[in-house]
């Protein structure tokens, strides 16, 4: 029974439709209860072609100009949605067709309390007032498996984490009964156990209610497990589409088996790194006990009356040459702890020892946003001069050397020198950034989330970079991440953050293939597979603890024990 | 260059921006003395004399020819439109800057003294700070910057305020990059194109806050031409000699809105969104 018939779509953009187009060509078919998964880099027209089934792609500005898209209406009527009229449209939006967005946050109404919104969904989809929608809008949140749903009705969306909010919006969507549901990358904003969850949930709920499903993802390794259907994306063209075992295990396009080796798999810690060897050295940094809190206030004179330990209680060291990657979920004190070691925000407590390197700043940052961290106002000769400017040198000519040199070295040309950030692409960006933090010639660099920003392919790039640069100048990487799949690749070491605190560190090869903290076993479970794709995942509804703590609150002393060489876990203290 | 093409395009920024190169025109001719008559001099036989084609304008009470003294009225008031507001772009950035960059108490004193300012109706400010400091057009100079100052230090703050939070200013940091190069280089720079804007449109108000001061015999003192003063001149005689009140009135309005459109045509074109590429 075929629910959705796409033949030969087209969608282009702009004046001049004809030399604008996005979308170029695309046909599939979507059976009730089924799942589409469409897959591709920003730019391969993935996201408009989701968009142009239920005709939002009208408000971005976007034009049909062929193909048709036939969706069987409740009651068996089939209506063609690229011809529909905008009355007949605002019929199928929500009722036969419900969407579900990447940031919850900006797709909830900030004053309203989830509660009345979700009661308004019924009162538009079903008609219900009063108790009834009410109670309907409980259920809501019950079936998306929100505990104390009653309590929460009463909440506004601030009030609630990030995924919490996207079930808020699946309640919702629901609401209505849709016999087709689009989500476009509905957990990218999500960290990866919430992702889990969501990924779990959406699966439940399809099989439930029989609902079919289009789902629009960068990353293929998270759509392995839920999709019956791919489709691979590349400039507009679907370059590959089929059945998901099919396409996975026997990839016949270039650009499938481009991404599928390009996206870094997971393997449990049997690929890290081996040319490692920290037995030698003495560190190049060390934390000791590092804490960094940041005040609370309230009440009318603005007192203090607790503190947010964003970290408590830090103990690592980094030895020249070595990475030790910092994996944690948001929220969970890694970005402040490299912060920290950068001075960029004070310690409340703790020591930060760095030994003085090559040059008078040891240690040098790329951050996680390569559009944010270049000023968008000078040319690349001015944003690689400024390190130096700062170290007091003279922008000469031996100083444009070593930027050209720099620039060589991390794959760009040297007529980029009079360039300006907006000509370069997010990859190019990310390889200027890195070119800047080296013109100093660091000891020890820290990447914040330096490689999330990026498309796979490019991901892999930088990656593979960044582990030549550091064998080339020696350098310590302190590389902060959330995706364990990229950590495998390029750490030695490994600190898994949790709630402020380090609850296991020691070697990549160790932590990752047995982890032994439950916070590190959920954190590794949850990481996507195209290898895992048949095994199973339990909804788990563990909420990270709140960091807001009293006013002179201590946290417990660690206690550690050895998990090995090299490896100590923190004893867990029962709740 | 870019921007210029860019301005010659927009159907409002052409015409505003040929309208103040008209203004600048005639103050520049008017100031080295290339006038059609002296506008100075008293021709006793030609007074009150309407629009002809010796007197374009008509003379006035004196037989003074309106002409001229419009020409040197606009360089006079242009002269103080474009000081004023120059004091306070520097006054209010400075300020804006120092509230945005050092936070807390700095922010909490400058920017309560700017609301202070933004309290009183423009023109009720300026008349009582040229009422203290004595009338004349230093002094109506020095009322108008402060007058316009808080609007500056606003429009200053705020982006300033965005940009400090920004991930470059932090990488500046990680370089060690001295404060007062992190201000220039990464938060004034990118504060180029605001202030621009402000700037154009400040200087239409400027011109009207400089016009009312000479009407009330505040700024420019007579026999020195002013918009305002010629105004102020021509009140009694509007039934026998309207002209001498409808040209300098026109001067004013254009002038304003010249400035107005100019200053519209920048923001469309400094604004990311209409260019089309990111922030």
């Amino acid at each position: 029974m075929t629910l959705l018939s796409v033949r030969d779509l087209h969608v282009a953009f702009g004046r001049d439709p004809g030399a604008n187009e996005v979308v170029k060509g695309v046909s599939f078919d979507l059976d009730a209860g089924k799942t589409l998964a469409i897959v591709g880099e920003s730019g391969s027209g993935k996201s408009v072609t989701a968009l142009s089934i239920n005709r939002l792609v009208d408000f971005g500005g976007g034009r049909f100009t062929g193909g048709t898209i036939l969706l069987e209406r409740t009651g068996g009527t089939t209506l063609d949605v690229t011809t529909a009229d905008e009355a007949a449209l605002t019929q199928i939006r929500g009722r036969d067709i419900g969407m579900i967005f990447q940031e919850p946050m900006t797709s909830l109404n900030p004053v309203h309390t989830v509660g009345a919104q979700i009661e308004e969904a019924f009162r538009l989809n079903r008609g219900l007032t009063g108790t009834a929608a009410t109670s309907a809008a409980r259920d809501a949140l019950e079936r998306v498996r929100i505990p104390d749903a009653a309590q929460r009705l009463a909440y506004y969306p601030h009030q609630l984490s990030g995924g919490m909010r996207q079930r808020v919006m699946i309640a919702m969507v629901l609401a209505s009964n849709p016999r087709l549901l689009i989500a476009d990358e509905p957990t990218t904003a999500l960290d990866v156990t919430v992702q889990a969850q969501i990924m779990a949930l959406l699966a439940e709920l399809r099989d439930e209610l029989n609902m079919a499903m289009i789902f629009i993802t960068h990353d293929i390794g998270l759509v392995a497990g839920i999709a019956d259907d791919i489709m691979v994306m590349q400039n507009g063209v679907a370059v590959e589409q089929g059945p998901i075992d099919s396409v996975l295990d026997n990839p016949q396009h270039d650009y499938t088996r481009h991404l599928l080796n390009a996206v870094p798999h997971f393997t449990f810690g049997n690929t890290v790194r081996s040319d490692g060897n920290r037995a030698a050295a003495a560190p190049i940094v060390s934390v000791d006990n590092l804490a960094v809190r940041f005040p609370v206030r309230s009440g009318l004179f603005r007192n203090r009356t607790g503190a947010v330990h964003a970290v408590d209680g830090v103990d690592l060291d980094l030895v020249p040459g070595e990475t030790l990657a910092i994996v944690g979920e948001s929220g969970s004190g890694k970005s402040t702890t490299a912060r920290a070691i950068l001075g960029l925000v004070e310690a409340t407590r703790g020591q930060i020892d760095i030994q003085s390197g090559r040059s008078g700043r040891p240690v040098q940052m790329v951050f996680q946003d390569p559009y944010a961290s270049l000023n968008p106002r000078l040319n690349v000769e001015a944003l690689l001069a400024e390190p130096a400017i700062a170290a007091g040198q003279r922008v000469d000519a031996k100083l444009r050397e070593r930027m050209i040199a720099l620039l060589e070295r991390v794959g760009l040309t040297r007529d980029a020198l009079t360039r300006y950030p907006h000509q370069f692409s997010g990859g190019q960006r990310q390889r200027l950034c890195i070119a800047r933090a080296l013109m100093l010639n660091p000891d020890v660099v820290v990447l914040d989330e330096a490689v999330s920003a990026l498309d796979v392919s490019v991901q892999a790039r930088v990656l593979d970079l960044l582990i030549d640069l550091q064998r080339e100048f020696g350098l310590a990487y302190l590389f902060i991440s959330h995706d364990m799949a990229v950590v495998e690749r390029i750490a030695h070491r490994v600190a898994v953050m949790y709630a402020g605190q380090i609850v296991e560190i020691g070697r990549a090869a160790s932590v990752l293939a047995s982890p032994q903290h439950s916070y590190t076993k959920r954190l590794i479970a949850a990481v996507p597979a195209v290898a895992r794709r048949r095994q199973h995942f339990t909804l788990d509804a563990t909420q990270v603890p709140s960091l807001v703590r009293p006013l002179g609150y201590e946290p417990p002393p660690a206690h550690w024990r050895d998990a090995g060489e090299d490896h100590r876990v923190r004893i867990e203290e029962p709740a | 260059m870019d921007m210029l093409r860019a301005i010659a395009r927009h159907p409002s920024g052409r015409i505003g921006a040929i309208i103040i190169a008209l203004y600048i025109v005639a103050a520049i001719l008017g100031a080295i003395g290339v006038t059609p008559h002296d506008p100075i001099q008293q021709f006793r036989i030609d007074r009150m004399k309407g629009p002809s084609l010796t007197y374009l304008m008509g003379t006035d009470l004196l037989g003074r020819d309106t002409f001229s003294r419009l020409m040197l009225g606009i360089g006079q008031s242009l002269t103080i439109a474009f000081s004023s507001v120059a004091l306070a772009t520097l006054a209010g950035t400075i300020i804006g800057l120092f509230a945005a960059w050092w936070g807390h108490l700095w922010d909490g004193v400058l920017m309560r003294i700017m609301d202070v300012l933004l309290a009183f109706p423009a023109i009720l400010l300026a008349m009582l700070i040229v009422a203290i400091a004595g009338k004349g057009t230093l002094t109506s100079v020095a009322a108008i910057a402060i007058v316009y100052t808080p609007i500056f230090a606003r429009v200053v703050r705020g982006p300033a305020l965005s940009l400090k939070q920004r991930d470059f200013v932090d990488a500046a940091r990680t370089f060690g990059s001295s404060q007062s190069f992190i201000l220039t280089r990464h938060l004034l720079l990118n504060l180029v194109a605001p202030l621009t804007v402000q700037v154009t449109l400040a200087l239409a108000w400027a011109l009207l806050t400089e016009a009312g001061l000479s009407f009330l015999g505040l700024g420019t003192q007579p026999p020195a031409p002013s918009l305002g003063v010629m105004l102020s001149e021509s009140k009694n005689l509007m039934q026998q000699a309207p002209w001498l009140m409808i040209f300098p009135g026109l001067a004013i309005m254009f002038g304003i809105l010249g400035f107005n459109l100019f200053g519209d045509a920048l923001r469309d074109i400094l604004d990311p969104k209409t260019q089309g590429r990111a922030a």
